[in-house]
């Protein structure tokens, strides 16, 4: 049903960027929370606990959601992606299944521990289960990203008598060198997520006047975290990772530059608009030479353009692949500067009381999730036209037996679901973060 | 290798249904059981710390089904495309209901999400049956090996088939009131009060049920799918499951009467794994049956993995499904005893 894959393309892309807003939290956050629960332990001071407790809230919540809307993503292998399933399940079936072996079971199993075991457990019980909280989600995250990696550069696979895939050498599977950087840069990324929205409830609680003991915490923790992983996530892994395209998947690296001419002292291009039909990017701010260098280590290295390819292995959407790498890469260097400038001043003492700053970290996180979004765009758009990077495409990935207006049926209906999804969490949000981090035992009188 | 991955495939698929198989019976019974927000909260302590570990065993399952059989799963899963995602979206409500009721403190707000837990809940029962009942009486795999199922046809069982008809209608009652049954004493184990009488009173009743449609389902299976039951009298691994499920529910009975509710619970959870196994053991090999024509059946042999990546991937189950048993013991012996409504803004 050729009609129908842009129904399951855009279904899945849009579940699995909806899915992906609430992991990227609360991986980065279940770090921040086994700090913050470690300072608490260290100092036994119970500013700490309550910091602790707040943020354990607000995981809880970004939690559930991301358990409710992760498992369609896992039946949609099945359902949308029948062709790429009954071709590649033998692969990627090894690191789904495991993923749901050795992450989903110790998450689930120790979320309502953390969530509302304190009692029931001591301190350092507590503590134990926000590490095995965290080792479970950063394992999750290992194993799904491992699973786009085969995706993006195949590796010990072999391919069977039947004419699908089949592992060959699980090590080499497992550990892809592409997985492994993905998976650093990815990582960071969310851990930038959670900085900034830590980050951001401090400021707010400042501004307002209000809880102002705990927000220090959240800027002391946010910025320190926030500044390593903001620098790390542009260098060396995000570096790493374009060098990794240009390597691998050299057409989309040129459509993520938008360049149509090859040669050397390839420029690296800040702004400006490609015109896929007139074969050229309209209105460019160049830097010259830096692509060469950027992407092959020296200023002399041909980069190739797309027109060295031949048409039908180009990225099928040139305009978005390029606008959003551009967007991720931008907003990497704006969010570096942001958390840089604030660190130094948390350091010294002067965030507190410099309001503009204040305002800006309070208005600045949803910059990390648009940035992460746009680099998946990046990634998964930049993998086209193939589903499995030079073995299957994505065209033959989809199911024979699904029609395009039921897979457009389901889209409408997530797209509803997922609305009031949306609009009940942000209430539930709001209620705590208006709540704030105070005792416990102030919680029976809300209402 | 393959009746191995079989096997494991379906020990994880029995240890889904009686896992989550308790907390949505508790959710099919909540509102009858439970009647105020006290008593409602109790049954959601009951299950809060379980509920979201056992609908993984769903995933792991998923995920030992992808592994083991690709080309079931593909075409399996895409089949059904209709009926998976009611159930997904079913399990998604289901999730954020017992998340978010006891979040705010409101009486309209808890009244509307115990209405959607239990109606989520008795559907997925249902469903489930109905799924079962679907590979039971098999689907129309065309000659390319896939198939799409209407939501229903004529109701009559026969080609053209659809996910709903008289037979699947009655696995899924059936599935539904053994879930019931199921969560009902998981309920008189694990509270007390009112709930854990109420929940006693209703158990017995609906394990009376069940046993009814127990005998119902097996009648209407010789007669829709009789290689089941010419399977049965070869293969004594069936007998003996169908001895455990007799005795399972047995004790059930005898659990309930004597008071002896952990007894009762292990009965019930052995009634279901054993029902499933029984049924498990007389399809193999079969994984997809045509109801076109005989010869595009799907075996277990034919959809399987090849042996190398199976022999990898027992490699890594030995190590993983122990470590989930381990996660699945500390958290029963920390929320070990009878679950009480917690105060406001502790806990479910
Ligand atoms: C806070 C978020 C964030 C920031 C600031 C950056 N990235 Fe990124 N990037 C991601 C978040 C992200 C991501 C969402 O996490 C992706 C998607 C896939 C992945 O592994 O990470 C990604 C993917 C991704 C890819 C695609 C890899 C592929 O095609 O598979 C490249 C080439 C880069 N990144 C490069 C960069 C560069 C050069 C950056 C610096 C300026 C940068 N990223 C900053
Ligand atoms: C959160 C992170 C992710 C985002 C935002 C994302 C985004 C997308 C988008 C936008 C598409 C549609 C591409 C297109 O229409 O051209 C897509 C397709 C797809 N992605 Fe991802 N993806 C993510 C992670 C993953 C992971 C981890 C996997 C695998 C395990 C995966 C597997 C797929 C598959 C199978 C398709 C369908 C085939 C295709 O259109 O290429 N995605 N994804
Ligand atoms: C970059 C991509 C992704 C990452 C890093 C990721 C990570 C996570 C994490 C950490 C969780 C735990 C819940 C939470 O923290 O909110 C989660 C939940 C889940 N994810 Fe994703 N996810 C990604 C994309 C996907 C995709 C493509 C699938 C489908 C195969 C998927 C399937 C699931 C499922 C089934 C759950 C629920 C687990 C449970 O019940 O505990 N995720 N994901």
């Amino acid at each position: 049903m050729r009609d129908a894959l842009l129904w399951h393309r855009l279904q899945f892309a849009f579940t699995v960027i909806y899915h992906y807003l609430f992991p990227n939290l609360t991986m980065g956050l279940a770090l921040l929370i086994v700090v913050m629960k470690a300072m608490a332990l260290k100092s036994g001071d119970e500013c700490w606990n309550r910091v602790t407790r707040f943020w354990i809230r607000i995981f809880g919540i970004n939690f559930a959601v991301g358990v409710v809307t992760g498992i369609p993503m896992e039946f949609q292998f099945g359902t949308n992606w029948a062709g790429f399933s009954r071709y590649a399940g033998s692969v990627v079936g090894h690191t789904l299944a495991m993923e749901g072996l050795f992450a989903f079971f110790l998450e689930s199993s120790f979320l309502s521990l953390l969530v509302w075991g304190e009692q029931r457990l001591n301190q350092v019980g507590h503590f134990i289960a926000a590490v095995a909280l965290f080792v479970g989600s950063w394992l999750s995250g290992y194993f799904i990203v491992a699973t786009n990696a085969f995706m993006q550069h195949p590796t010990g696979y072999a391919i069977g008598a039947d004419g699908s895939l089949r592992l060959a050498d699980f090590w080499a599977f497992v550990l892809n060198r592409w997985a492994l950087m993905e998976y650093a840069h990815n990582m960071l990324s969310s851990v930038v997520t959670a900085a900034f929205v830590v980050c951001a409830v401090g400021a707010y609680y400042l501004l307002r006047g209000r809880h102002s003991e705990a927000a220090g915490r959240f800027l002391s923790v946010g910025t320190t975290v926030g500044v390593i992983a903001a620098v790390l996530v542009v260098f060396p892994t995000g570096d790493r990772q374009a060098k990794l395209v240009a390597r691998y998947q050299t057409p989309s690296l040129a459509a993520m530059e938008g360049r149509f001419e090859s040669g050397p002292m390839a420029p690296i291009v800040l702004i400006g608009q490609p015109n896929v039909s007139a074969r050229r990017l309209d209105n460019p701010i160049r830097i010259p030479g830096m692509l060469s260098f950027l992407a092959y280590g020296t200023f002399h290295s041909d980069v190739k353009g797309l027109l060295a390819f031949s048409p039908d292995t180009w990225p099928d959407n040139i305009e978005l692949l390029y606008y959003s790498f551009h967007i991720m890469a931008g907003l990497g260097t704006i969010m570096m500067a942001i958390m840089v400038l604030a660190a130094i001043l948390k350091w010294t003492g002067r965030l507190a009381r410099s309001r503009w700053l204040l305002w800006v970290l309070m208005a600045a996180f949803p910059l990390p999730y648009i940035a992460v979004t746009a680099g998946w765009l990046t990634a998964e758009l930049g993998r086209q036209p193939w589903v499995v990077y030079g073995l299957q495409r994505t065209a033959d990935a989809a199911s024979p037996s699904v029609h395009a207006g039921t897979a457009l049926f389901t889209l409408i209906g997530f797209c509803g679901l997922y609305f009031v999804i949306g609009v009940l969490f942000l209430f539930m949000i709001g209620r705590e973060i208006a709540h704030g981090p105070v005792e416990i035992g102030a919680e029976v009188a809300r209402g | 290798m393959v009746e191995l991955w079989y096997g494991i495939t379906s020990v994880m698929l029995a240890a889904y249904v009686v896992m989550d198989g308790f907390d949505l019976g508790a959710g099919a019974v909540h509102c009858l059981v439970a009647r105020t927000n006290e008593e409602r909260r109790q049954t959601l302590a009951a299950i809060g710390p379980f509920w979201d570990g056992n609908e993984v065993w769903l995933l792991a399952s998923g995920g030992a089904l992808f592994v083991a059989f690709p080309k079931v799963l593909a075409v399996g899963v895409s089949g059904f495309y209709f009926a998976i995602f009611l159930v997904l979206w079913t399990l998604i409500l289901r999730g954020l209901a017992i998340e978010f009721r006891s979040h705010v403190n409101d009486a309209l707000w808890r009244a509307a999400w115990d209405f959607i837990f239990s109606l989520a809940s008795t559907l997925l029962a249902v469903f489930f049956g109905a799924a079962l009942g679907n590979l039971i009486r098999g689907v129309p795999l065309d000659q390319n090996g896939w198939f799409a199922l209407p939501l229903f046809t004529d109701f009559s069982g026969r080609n053209p088939v659809g996910i709903l008809d008289w037979y699947t209608v009655l696995v899924g009652l059936f599935a539904w009131a053994a879930l019931a049954a199921h969560g009902a004493v998981f309920l008189t184990w694990k509270t007390n009060g009112a709930v854990g009488t109420r929940s006693h009173a209703l158990g017995s009743r609906l394990y009376f049920a069940t046993a009814i449609l127990w005998v119902a389902a097996t009648l209407a299976t010789i007669y829709v799918n009789p290689e089941i039951f010419q399977a049965l009298t070869r293969r004594p691994l069936a007998w003996f499951c169908l001895l455990v499920a007799v005795l399972g529910a047995v004790q059930v009975f005898f659990g309930l009467a004597r008071g002896a509710h952990l007894r009762a619970f292990v009965g019930s959870s052995c009634f279901l794994a054993a029902v499933l196994a029984a049924t498990a053991t007389c399809f193999f090999p079969t994984m997809l049956r045509a109801t076109t024509d005989p010869a595009l059946t799907v075996t277990a042999y034919a959809a399987a993995s090849d042996p190398q990546g199976l022999r990898t991937a027992l490699g890594w189950w030995v190590v993983g499904f122990p470590l989930a048993i381990l996660y699945f013991v500390i958290n029963f012996r920390l929320h070990r005893g009878k679950a009480t409504a917690a105060a406001e803004g502790h806990g479910y």
